[in-house]
């Protein structure tokens, strides 16, 4: 615990601060300002710590978080703060998956409710739902004892054509041993998503069984003979791993393929592209065209319209040309998984739903093995194995709920919370980078799933314009991505600094009313029933005198929480206003306010500075 | 002149009629004197497109044999493209489009012709006097009067009739003023802060020149607005380098030495030609749909336009801070007083005053702070971002104003009585109309022209009840307070609906505003709903009770 710590406006001029208290617990960094304030910072969240130059006012710690909170202290003491920073390191670099909070987290649930939250997602009935097994594919027991590939899951789907030995034959011929299996099912057009790694071509190689394997998917496929293979690199880092014995398919060697490449970049480009969009837009004092030549820079937003692209071509081969498609990159566990993902997407409207995209999620990126723990540094690792890919999933899905605003059943703070938990390491959901590797820390029995609590307040999660039948045109989604589509997420990238956001949220007001439309209609309901029953009660007082006794006994149970449901009206109505902040005497406004007048001055006193000099 | 001789071919039949993200129409084009006609022949569907040649901002001739197509840009950034067969009535055509849309008298526009379908229930003209205004202000204060000492535009040629100056500065010390300010914009009152009795005065730069001229008068008018030992601030919108340079043609900016009471302040804000090439640069990135992403991020910055944005609304923040947390007055000037100066102060009111987020206070913002103060419409707006024309005096200022006035809708969306088509409506008929309103450069200049009389006005038809409710923002509740935008570029965005309204199909954006709206209906419905069916069962229960 360290007092007199102060927290520094992060895009503040003038270094406005509030001061308060630093506290240390063995999960979380909390600080607590004079007006009792609080902020939480999970230890796990904590992706840097820097200790800056001893300033006149303290020691200047800065911390930088995952979520992309960034806060700035001043520890009066250098002492204090060196004993800060060294713990900060310490207790955020976990060296060990068992140390991780998951494994300390309880949530008071039961056992059973525990096993019950482990088994809310099965990717069997998934599979089931896809209407898989079918004529033309099955479950394949090839992998049950992860044999073939550590980092598959165990239960595959692949084309009945394709026996034993191809499918041996084929993982052989593939990196990491990840040959095609099945991903997604379209079952109106009978074509398939398939996902693999890239071949061990090299710069002639060939294998049977892996030709097989491909011609027996695109044999799986009654309405088009032909397959697209989609390996989404760029051309250029394909051919180059060509020299290392990898590589891509030879369309010559395969029967009816058509082969496409789709420039995605790889996961290091990716990291230094977040890298350089968070220096850009934590930058003080931005200006418009420092802004936009940085987020040019950073090339964010290309690869972000690129990953869309990609999806958007699949969707097109399967939705138009009924086309099965084969999709890979290098290992298959990055930027297959989020082409195949989208892909389903914009496919699929059940992956719209809340429970739909939560399994999607498990089917396509943990299931399959995207290395959450690498990926997400969730131990401390090699830092060459960061990367940004499932954010970018998440604000691909994020453009696209921009572009259609009906067409989602979760809402913008469902994709944000998911994406806070990938880091948090609080659920085992994320924790790993394979299934196997979930199995041997037993984090079903050590850990709780995520899934259930999302569900539980799914109210937050839900888009209050949602509609489900609104047009079948819905059912596939055709995203414009003309680069004037895709925005800056301010959401995401900005989602502590509050100054930066629309003072008023259309959205949580929309949601506030549409839950509140929902209770009114309930009040409709009981106030009408109750009328009538007074009507009732009226008549039966005059007409059958002797039937009261059985009755007021309801009705005056009735009548008092009917009255009481005034009061939550009321209320309700004023939580309403406070998100629109039109009341002065609102309490949340109050507080922007009070925020505004202290990060606004900073605008006003540069102009002074400024008019000081002119005048 | 006869609009009939302008037009050869007044018609053609087989015309196609191209506009992004429709299918192409087959159809009869017509041409009339102020309007070019395409109707559908199709009897299910009749479609009809009437397009003012006022909003035509731009057409091009091109042939593929003998089949000819016009490509007409209108002044609402919307292209369309008709195919005319037949190479002499495509040239006819093109020729008449091109006359009719370049007509050199305002007197032969389209409002002097227009007779409206609606019946009149409140003449907009009237709508919003100088003199009921000021009765607003009188109710408070009495430091403040109206003169009518520019009654025959004789004092200053752009300011209206009635101005309101401090009470204590009479006439002739005005005349003395108006020859120290450029264009005789003479210091006058443009906005009274309720709340601590500061104001916001405009008026162009003072006519220093290079021996540094004073007027005492000048010093005398601007010190009346001050509080005994309190100082104000001058927000200047040109740069100091700009400011000084001033000085050699004339104009130049209050000293320090002779208005000690006064803090000036600096802000650069851009205008004419810059502005209208960055418009220009804005709609030719936004029109290209084949830009990769890295080309149109550079396109995007390189047309600075969203820098004008936060240039503007930073000063507007600045002088509405300086009023209202400084509690000081200020003055608000550029070299004219005609352009950015009309941004800073109108912008400012929107932010301090809840009643210009209303949808009659907007309009009345609009009335005095840009028609009545002598923004030169007709000159800013003559041409839009397809014009090759090139004038000086085109600039796309009032755009900029109304597309800051969004951001701060986008930022407080709770806060307006009036929604984003409201604003874009404006945007249209301030380029093309049926109405009057924007006509004429000023207020001398509308009276020559008698708009009043032979015009309609655009709020006549605004206001009335049924098309006001196109203009509601459902979500209003009004907000007493002050509403400070945040201006990082990270919060500030391209106006879509304006820039990427013919670009981009809008359905999916279009169904779920109306389903907000269903939502929004339904809640006040259910409401209402709850409140009578308590009101019977509490009748019901007293009845009982007796």
């Amino acid at each position: 615990q360290v007092e007199q710590v102060k927290l520094l406006d992060r895009f503040s001029t003038s270094n406005k601060s509030q001061t308060g208290t630093l506290y240390l617990t063995a999960t979380h960094l909390l600080f607590i300002d004079s007006s009792q304030r609080e902020t939480w910072i999970l230890h796990h969240h904590i992706a840097a710590v820097e200790k800056l130059p001893l300033t006149t006012s303290g020691c200047p710690l800065v911390i930088q978080c995952k979520n992309f909170r960034i806060v700035h202290f001043v520890v009066p003491r250098e002492r204090d703060c060196h004993d800060i920073y060294n713990s900060l390191l310490q207790l955020s670099r976990t060296a060990k998956y068992e140390e991780l909070y998951a494994f300390s987290y309880n949530p008071k649930q039961n056992e059973s409710e525990q096993v019950k939250g482990w088994q809310l997602i099965d990717l069997e009935e998934e599979y089931k739902r896809m209407g898989v097994p079918n004529d033309y594919w099955q479950l394949s027991d090839a992998n049950r004892d992860y044999k073939i590939c550590e980092t598959y899951p165990r239960e595959l789907y692949v084309p009945r054509t394709a026996s034993k030995p191809i499918i041996v034959g084929s993982s052989k011929f593939r990196s990491k041993g990840r040959f095609p299996v099945l991903s997604y099912y379209h079952k109106d057009k009978k074509a398939a998503i398939c996902r693999c790694s890239q071949p061990l071509s090299g710069f002639s190689a060939r294998c049977l069984e892996d030709e097989h394997m491909l011609q027996a998917i695109s044999k799986a496929n009654p309405s088009n003979r032909y397959m697209y293979v989609m390996d989404t690199r760029p051309k250029l880092n394909a051919m180059a791993n060509r020299a290392a014995g990898k590589g891509y398919e030879n369309e010559d060697n395969y029967s009816n393929i058509r082969f496409q490449f789709v420039g995605i970049e790889n996961i290091h480009v990716m990291r230094s592209s977040l890298q350089k969009l968070l220096e850009v837009s934590g930058t003080k004092g931005l200006s418009v065209n420092d802004f936009l030549s940085g987020l040019e820079n950073s090339g964010w937003l290309r690869h972000i319209k690129a990953v869309l692209d990609a999806a958007v071509f699949l969707v097109k081969a399967i939705a138009v040309e009924s086309a099965s498609v084969l999709v890979h990159c290098s290992d298959g566990w990055d930027r297959t998984s989020q082409v195949c993902s989208l892909g389903a997407l914009l496919l699929d409207s059940y992956y719209r739903t809340i429970k739909g995209f939560m399994v999607l999620i498990e089917k396509d990126w943990i299931s399959f093995g995207h290395k959450f723990s690498d990926r997400c540094c969730q131990l401390d690792g090699d830092p060459k194995e960061i990367s940004p890919v499932f954010t970018q999933f998440l604000e691909s899905v994020w453009n696209l709920m921009e572009q259609f605003p009906q067409a989602f059943e979760y809402n913008e703070a469902f994709l944000l919370q998911i994406h806070e938990h990938v880091h948090s390491c609080q659920f085992g959901n994320f924790l790993g980078n394979c299934q196997k590797e979930r199995e041997e820390l037993k984090l079903q029995e050590k850990t709780y799933s995520l899934w259930p609590f999302l569900l539980g307040e799914q109210k937050k999660y839900r888009n209050p314009l949602y509609n489900p039948h609104f047009s079948p045109e819905l059912t596939l989604l055709e995203p414009n991505t003309v680069s004037f589509n895709f925005k800056f997420w301010r959401n995401m990238y900005h989602q502590f600094d509050r100054s930066m956001h629309p003072r008023q949220s259309v959205f949580d007001l929309i949601m506030n009313m549409s839950e509140q439309n929902k209770q009114l209609e309930e009040d409709i309901k009981e106030l009408e029933a109750k009328i009538k029953r007074k009507n009732g009660q009226s008549e039966m007082v005059l007409e059958k005198e002797h039937q009261q006794p059985a009755r007021p006994a309801p009705v005056a149970l009735k009548t008092p929480p009917c009255f009481k449901k005034d009061q939550p009206l009321i209320p309700l109505n004023d939580a309403v206003r406070t998100i629109e902040g039109s009341n002065a005497a609102d309490n949340r406004y109050s507080e922007f306010m009070e925020e505004f007048s202290k990060a606004e001055p900073a605008i006003v006193s540069l102009e002074y500075g400024v008019a000081r000099m002119t005048c | 002149m006869e609009f009939a001789e302008l037009i050869k071919t007044p018609r053609a039949d087989n015309a196609v009629l191209h506009r992004p993200f429709y299918a192409a129409v087959e159809g009869t084009l017509c041409l009339t004197g102020h309007h070019l006609i395409f109707s559908s022949r199709r009897q299910d569907n009749a479609e009809e497109l009437w397009l003012l040649h006022s909003n035509i901002d731009s057409a091009e001739k091109r042939f593929v044999g003998s089949l000819g197509t016009i490509i007409i840009k209108c002044k609402d950034l919307r292209v369309i493209q008709l195919d005319i067969p037949g190479m002499e009535e495509c040239l006819n055509i093109a020729s008449s489009i091109e006359a009719l849309s370049t007509l050199d008298s305002v007197t032969l526009m389209y409002p002097f012709f227009y007779r409206p379908m609606f019946e009149v229930v409140e003449d907009g003209w009237s709508s919003f006097l100088p003199d009921q205004e000021f009765e607003l202000l009188h109710a408070v204060t009495d430091e403040w009067r109206l003169s009518s000492i520019n009654k025959e535009f004789s004092v200053c040629p752009s300011y209206p009739p009635l101005v309101v100056v401090p009470k204590s500065i009479d006439d002739d010390a005005l005349r003395k003023v108006a020859m120290f300010r450029h264009g005789s914009r003479f210091p006058v009152l443009s906005y009274y802060h309720l709340k601590n009795g500061m104001v916001m005065m405009r008026s162009s730069q003072p006519l220093t020149g290079t021996n540094g001229r004073r007027c005492k008068e000048d010093e005398k008018l601007i010190n009346a607005t001050l509080r005994p030992g309190k100082r104000g601030y001058i927000i200047d919108t040109r740069s100091l380098n700009v400011a000084q340079q001033a000085r050699a043609k004339g104009g130049g900016f209050e000293q320090e030495v002779h208005y000690p009471q006064w803090r000036r302040i600096h802000k650069c804000i851009e205008r004419f030609n810059i502005l209208q090439e960055s418009l220009i640069k804005l709609v030719e990135a936004c029109n290209d749909q084949s830009h990769n992403m890295d080309r149109w991020l550079s396109k995007l910055e390189a047309s600075n336009w969203l820098t004008h944005i936060k240039e503007i609304l930073t000063a507007a923040c600045l002088a509405a801070q300086c009023i209202d947390r400084e509690g000081a007055s200020v003055l608000v000037h550029g070299t004219e007083g005609t352009d950015s100066t009309l941004q800073v102060t109108s912008l400012a009111q929107i932010i301090l005053d809840p009643r210009c987020r209303t949808i009659r206070g907007f309009e009345s913002l609009i009335v005095r702070e840009w028609l009545q103060a002598g923004h030169p419409f007709q000159q800013r707006c003559a041409q839009s971002a397809y014009s090759n024309s090139k004038q000086k005096w085109e600039a796309p200022v009032f755009l900029l104003f109304l597309d800051c006035v969004w951001q701060i809708l986008r930022q407080f969306p709770c806060s307006f009585e009036f929604n984003e088509h409201f604003l874009v409506t404006l945007f249209e008929h301030a380029y093309a109309s049926q109405f009057g309103t924007f006509l004429g450069n000023n207020e001398n200049e509308r009276s020559k022209l008698k708009l009043p009389q032979k015009t309609m006005s655009l709020w006549s038809w605004v206001n009335q009840p049924e098309e006001l409710e196109k203009f509601k923002n459902p979500l209003f509740e009004a907000n007493s307070l002050v509403i400070w935008p945040s201006v990082a570029p990270q919060s500030l965005q391209l106006w879509e609906g304006v820039f990427l309204r013919w670009n981009r199909p809008s359905k999916f954006l279009d169904e779920a505003r109306e389903e907000m709206n269903s939502i929004v209906k339904y809640n006040r419905l259910l409401q209402a709903k709850v409140n009578a069916l308590r009101r019977q069962l509490a009748e019901l229960e007293t009845d009982d009770r007796m």
